[in-house]
């Protein structure tokens, strides 16, 4: 029997450092599906939950793996699944339920190239629409690509937390590359980490109100056999968490769940900015993606180009505000992703001044030359 | 119920009676505590509850509390009490 | 009428009655498996809170919304995994999955061989209608041959399923059908399924008058009838000798109560060794 955090320096992937965040930060269930090159995850973390008492299965597709994992998640504790592409598609409509019905979890995408089955074995960053829209309906999601393993293990921290601060799944779309890749994890001392868990209600039981939110939008979420008696359902329901058909309820339903990201974007968005203060050129990258882009920004300034980086943490809430401002007084923007224009896409709508794309279809990183050619080119 | 003979023991029996409540205004009128209850009780009324259905009625006093048309009711409108 | 002046039903306690009338249509029969099920649980004597229920989609699935405990409407065909998932972090939980026979066995059907397999701890309460009655009867994997549908007008082309033959050759480890009109013999066996150790599997057959009935000229009474004249008792029957057919006789009965580890204790005993 091991402890929960395992405290020290380790040499290992983004995969196991992931399972190791989740455990740190409180994971005690793991409902999964083998999938490449996601798998490690799941392995990983099916060894070790033994060990602090949690437990793990894996299911017989990734529908009933994430379904499994909010089921688990009424019973008052942490859960996560892990998957990649072909994977991630089976997620999305159990993406819906955990949205509507505020269950808090956190789905790890260890992204390979697609579509279908694609690239197994090789990487890409081509689900990032896919995790904001991949469901039907409207709603909103929290999204965080880490750029190493180091940030496999302390992003996954934070996706637990922000699911439990705010009822909803939190994904982790890391790629092939971060997660195969073996680099030095600092597990930092049980103490150091902050974690947080989902409100719990207070009050008399027969008065309580399911979807009653807080002060912060959030409401308190009961476990199951804590005698609320709740009904959970993925139809519209109002406040008591009852179905009611109507327009209005749809309304104040959506309103709520919508609001309490928007609303709370300065607490979720996190971002990173390298060389930005002075620069006439912003890269914005997240992932594995923002190494090539941080290179790219050195060898630029070496070339006497003021390029600076913005490296979205968090993807989802997309940093509109953050891009519209520099969007005033710099010249142009260039997204490095292994897409073929996704949040490209999304800086152009909000920047509405030249956004170009470091981009291939998957399977490698983007070279640093790729943004260097485009730097010197379009600029 | 009907005996092809009356058995021995009959008169030692202690038979349990019941009183049969019916909440008239859940009943959607399927009439399958009528057709079903063993002492075939029960008639459709002739009145209509709020949603516009005929409810059971009690034809005759001779509930034996067995509770199976509680059980079978699908809207809770009817079950038995021992008196 | 001295004793209950209110006139209250002895299971109001068990359902959400600020949402009663349910959606049940008249001369359904999913409110009388719901009864038989409440009945059942109250039989036990275990603690409601010690229950959950889970549900997915369909006529039946709308059961999770009527009672009075912690309850689970998921998405379609999913009920199943969403129960593994409560099991799996509370063992201590009853969890019942009460749906629809094209839930449990159409969309779900990979997660009900599944969690039969694995002798998952749950009791899931089929209420086999023979159709998907909530969105206008079309055929379901349970329709019988040459019945009429919505999708099959002229009749159905295909073989339904023999639900308790699935469950047994699954790996369940109690399996019974009743029909709704039994419904002592089907309160008394949900009773036993809620206690039974391991995965408990109960197919209830129950009419659909307006989306089953209507297009296959059968009246709610006759379908009750053809479930009192045309059904045989047979406990311990041979799983393979369950296909619906009511010219020879329909089997209910109790088919399988067998003692096996469940999951959660061989998981127990594997990777908690040291504990008792």
């Amino acid at each position: 029997m091991k402890p929960a955090v395992l405290t020290g320096e380790h040499f290992i992937n983004g995969d196991v450092a992931c399972a190791e965040g989740a455990i740190a930060a409180g994971c005690r269930f793991f409902g999964g599906y083998p999938i490449t090159p996601a798998t490690e995850v799941a392995e990983h973390i099916s060894e070790r939950l033994p060990d602090v008492g949690g437990t793990f299965i894996q299911m017989e597709d990734e529908i009933a793996a994430m379904t499994s994992i909010l089921g688990a998640a009424w019973t008052g504790i942490k859960t996560m699944t892990a998957t990649s592409g072909p994977g991630f598609s089976l997620m999305m409509e159990t993406v819906g339920l955990a949205v509507v019905t505020e269950t808090p979890c956190v789905v790890v995408n260890v992204q390979r190239a697609g579509p279908s089955t694609g690239l197994p074995t090789q990487g890409a960053q081509a689900d990032m629409m896919q995790v904001r829209w991949g469901s039907h309906g409207d709603y909103e999601i929290i999204a965080i690509a880490p750029s190493s393993p180091q940030e496999m293990f302390d992003l996954t921290i934070i996706a637990f937390n922000l699911s439990e601060k705010y009822r909803t799944p939190v994904f982790i779309m890391s790629d092939e590359i971060v997660g195969h890749m073996s680099e030095k994890v600092v597990i930092p001392d049980a103490r150091k980490i902050k974690t947080v868990s989902r409100p719990k209600p207070t009050g008399r039981k027969d008065k309580f109100r399911l979807y009653k939110p807080g002060p912060d939008g959030v409401a308190p979420m009961p476990s199951i056999g804590e005698g609320y008696n709740v009904h959970v359902t993925g139809l519209t329901h109002d406040e008591k968490g009852y179905p009611v058909m109507s327009v209005d309820t749809q309304k104040e339903m959506i309103a709520r769940l919508l609001g309490k990201i928007r609303n709370n974007l300065d607490d979720i968005i996190m971002t990173q900015e390298y060389m930005l203060e002075d620069a006439d050129i912003v890269i914005v990258s997240y992932g594995v993606s923002a190494r090539t882009a941080y290179t790219a920004v050195e060898e630029a300034r070496n070339m006497g180009i003021k390029a600076g980086l913005l490296r979205l943490i968090t993807v989802w809430p997309f940093p509109e505000q953050k891009i519209r401002e520099l969007a005033k007084r710099v010249k142009g923007f260039v997204t490095v992703e292994i897409n073929m224009g996704q949040i490209c896409r999304e800086v152009q709508r909000c920047a509405g001044i030249p956004t170009y794309l470091a981009g291939h279809a998957g399977g490698a990183i983007i070279p640093p030359d790729d943004v260097l050619n485009i730097l010197k080119e379009r600029f | 119920m009907k005996y092809w003979r009356v058995p021995l023991d009959s008169h030692e029996v202690q038979v349990t009676r019941g009183h049969v409540h019916i909440i008239a205004d859940r009943c959607k009128g399927c009439g399958y505590c009528i057709a079903y209850c063993p002492r075939e009780i029960l008639e459709f009324s002739k009145a209509f509850n709020a949603k516009g259905y005929h409810p059971p009625v009690v034809k005759k006093d001779d509930c034996l509390n067995c509770h199976y048309c509680e059980l079978l009711c699908p809207e809770f409108a009817i079950f038995s009490i021992e008196r | 009428m001295t004793e209950n002046p209110q006139n209250v039903h002895p299971l109001e306690d068990l359902v959400r009655m600020d949402r009663i009338p349910h959606i049940w249509c008249p001369g359904c029969g999913t409110g009388s498996v719901f009864a038989s099920c409440l009945t059942a649980m109250k039989q036990t004597g275990i603690p409601y809170n010690q229950f959950a229920m889970v549900s997915g989609i369909g006529c039946s699935g709308r059961g999770a919304g009527y009672i009075n405990i912690d309850s689970f409407h998921t998405t379609h065909g999913r009920a199943i995994p969403f129960a593994t998932g409560i099991k799996m972090a509370s063992p201590d939980l009853n969890v019942i999955v009460f749906s629809g026979d094209g839930d449990l066995f159409a969309i779900g059907g990979n997660h009900f061989i599944h969690a039969a397999r694995r002798n998952m701890d749950i009791t899931v309460i089929c209420v086999n209608n023979l159709t998907y009655g909530m969105t206008g009867g079309q055929v379901a994997a349970t329709t019988p041959h040459l019945a009429k549908s919505s999708t099959t007008t002229v009749g159905n082309p295909e073989t339904p399923f023999s639900l308790p033959f699935l469950a047994y050759a699954s790996g369940a480890t109690y399996i019974a059908r009743w029909t709704m009109l039994h419904a002592r013999d089907l309160a008394d066996s949900i009773e036993e399924a809620l206690v039974h150790k391991g995965f408990s599997f109960i197919e209830v057959l129950s009419p659909c008058p307006v989306n089953f009935g209507r297009r296959n000229k059968e009246k709610p009474l006759d379908t009750l009838k053809k479930y009192y004249e045309n059904t045989i008792v047979r406990n311990g029957a041979n799983p393979a000798e369950l296909d619906i057919d009511y010219k020879k006789g329909v089997i209910l009965g109790k088919f399988a109560d067998i003692d096996k580890p469940t999951h959660d204790e061989k998981y127990k005993k594997m990777y908690w060794p040291d504990e008792k």
